[in-house]
């Protein structure tokens, strides 16, 4: 596999591929924004597809501060989503804790030459010297990216945003905080309808908080959102304004003798997502990654461990907090793998047709171009085997989090706390 | 599957000893609970959620203490709100209601 990294000045918090994966944006805790650029395929040397170089960086948040609660608000950008290519220009959403902004990213390659008051550096030509009129044309000049603000979309969220989503109809999206999620139009910022509302009346009462929430690809009415808990919700818009009530409810029934004090932080899901068919949904929770058939309500039709030999540090893992760790999941293009992160720098792929999994690391020493990556082991206990790590020595503050696929191809984006690495399958 | 079990042991000790054994999960919270024994009774519930709806550096607001301080020369002291999550307006916020300010930098990834 072909590599390339990258390291960012701030923690990366989110990375996503655009439609077409010739894009990848990548957002950090410094509220920044950089866009990698797949290079178009060099016909010639067809041993590897493009690689990808950075294309534009802006910043989209800053810090701001809440007066009336005297808190203040990080610039971290949470998500980032792609719009679908309209035009000439990119269009993506980001977002931190309260706002979200629509930002367009348009390419100038030409700027117009010529005219007849100005010179070429900007300053006026005294008029009394003009003597012939001249028509200004359009010269290439340097590409220069832009980024800039289309909407700002603020002032609807009291809690922190956890998601954002846009709709397959591509005018609406919805954003998702702990306890609400809002319905918006891309063209209109000063308003946003409620769709959930999870808040109780009395806040002693709270058992349960919303992680994440996305709508369905293909169906504009459907949406899930998943919960501390370990549920899933479907709900369907053309049912009634507000969606409290679910149309389906997805839990798996719990063993209560197995129950214990980190059962239901475990059980936290992290991340959900709908596959491209639509047919299936994958959640994360702490130590699993499940699929559900969306037909089937009572238990996911697959369950994969990421890292089970963690069961047993979980009073560690309690005290130091990285039980709290929110992993993310995602599909490749064709719903037969599914990938994740996991801790030391490790991720993970299942391959759901022949069942078998592999863990690889993203680190520096492979960072060679043209490496392949060796799959790794970890021994949970007993013998270590020769290459192999065990639990103990295992780095919990190298944390993967953050992973995306190629839309299209076997390319993969896989964050570490400061890097960004690209991996690609070899071409023959 | 009972290791030596002491005579006479109940059928519920002897469980939780047999649990204690194969579930590497309530062996880990055994140690948590050796470790803190006060740790609320409502494992993963409202402690945690608040926490984690209140995110962010919080400041004290010497405004709000001081006008809620003056407001309550007449009436008797206010009963904590309901929505203990937010320190605004009338209730007064103490350095008691204030969370810690953790020494470094990174915030409780409860709240991330």
């Amino acid at each position: 596999m072909a590599t390339l990294m990258a390291t960012l000045q701030y923690i990366i918090s989110t990375v996503e591929f655009n439609h077409s994966g010739e894009l990848l944006a990548t957002g950090d805790k410094g509220g920044r924004v950089v866009i990698f650029q797949q290079e178009q395929e060099n016909k010639i040397q067809s041993h590897s597809r493009g690689e990808y170089n950075v294309y534009s960086t802006f910043q989209s948040h800053e810090p701001e501060f809440d007066y009336l609660k005297s808190l203040e608000i990080e610039e971290k950008i949470n998500k980032i989503r792609w719009l679908p290519q309209k035009n000439a220009a990119q269009f993506l959403l980001s977002t931190n804790d309260k706002t979200i902004k629509l930002w367009k990213i348009s390419e100038r390659d030409k700027r117009p030459e010529g005219y007849n008051l100005k010179e070429e550096d900007g300053r006026y030509r005294d008029p009394t010297t003009v003597t012939t009129l001249r028509v200004p044309v359009f010269r290439p000049m340097d590409l220069m990216v832009e980024a800039s603000p289309r909407r700002i979309f603020a002032n609807a969220h009291t809690y922190h945003i956890n998601s954002i989503s846009i709709n397959s109809d591509y005018e609406t999206y919805l954003s998702a905080d702990d306890l609400r999620i809002n319905l918006w139009h891309l063209e209109i910022t000063d308003r946003s309808f409620n769709i959930v509302d999870i808040k109780p009346a009395n806040m002693e009462e709270l058992t349960e908080v919303i992680t994440a929430a996305e709508f369905h690809p293909n169906s504009c009415n459907t949406f899930v959102y998943s919960s501390s808990k370990g549920t899933i919700r479907l709900c369907d818009m053309r049912a009634s304004a507000l969606c409290d009530r679910h149309s389906k409810l997805f839990e798996e029934p719990e063993d209560p003798s197995n129950r214990s004090f980190f059962s239901e932080i475990i059980s936290s899901i992290s991340d959900v997502k709908f596959s491209h068919s639509g047919r299936y949904m994958m959640t994360r929770d702490y130590l699993s990654v499940k699929i559900w058939d969306l037909n089937m309500e009572n238990r996911p039709v697959e369950t994969y461990q990421v890292h089970e030999y963690l069961r047993s540090k979980l009073c560690s893992l309690y005290e130091n907090d990285c039980i709290f760790d929110k992993f993310e999941c995602c599909w490749n293009g064709s719903d037969s793998v599914v990938m994740t992160g996991s801790y030391n720098n490790f991720f993970r792929m299942f391959d759901r047709n022949t069942k078998r999994d592999i863990t690889l690391e993203a680190s520096r020493e492979n960072n060679k171009p043209r490496t392949v990556l060796k799959p790794r082991k970890v021994c949970a206990s007993g013998k270590r085997k020769k290459d192999e790590i065990s639990v103990d020595s295992l780095d919990f503050n190298k944390k993967i989090l953050h992973t995306a696929w190629h839309p299209k191809e076997n390319i993969i984006a896989v964050a570490t706390t400061n890097n960004l690495y690209i991996f690609q399958d070899k071409v023959n | 599957m009972s290791a030596e079990v002491p005579e006479g042991a109940s059928a519920e000790e002897q469980k939780e000893m047999e649990d204690k054994v194969t579930s590497p999960e309530k062996a880990e919270e055994a140690k948590l609970k050796a470790r803190y024994p006060h740790l609320g009774q409502k494992p993963g519930g409202s402690d945690f959620l608040r926490k984690r709806l209140q995110k962010g550096q919080k400041y004290f607001d010497s405004g709000d203490y001081n006008m809620a301080k003056a407001k309550m020369k007449n009436k008797q002291l206010p009963t904590a709100a309901p929505d203990k999550t937010e320190v605004t307006g009338d209730h007064i916020p103490t350095p008691q209601d204030l969370p810690q300010r953790k020494p470094s930098l990174v915030t409780s990834k409860l709240a991330g």
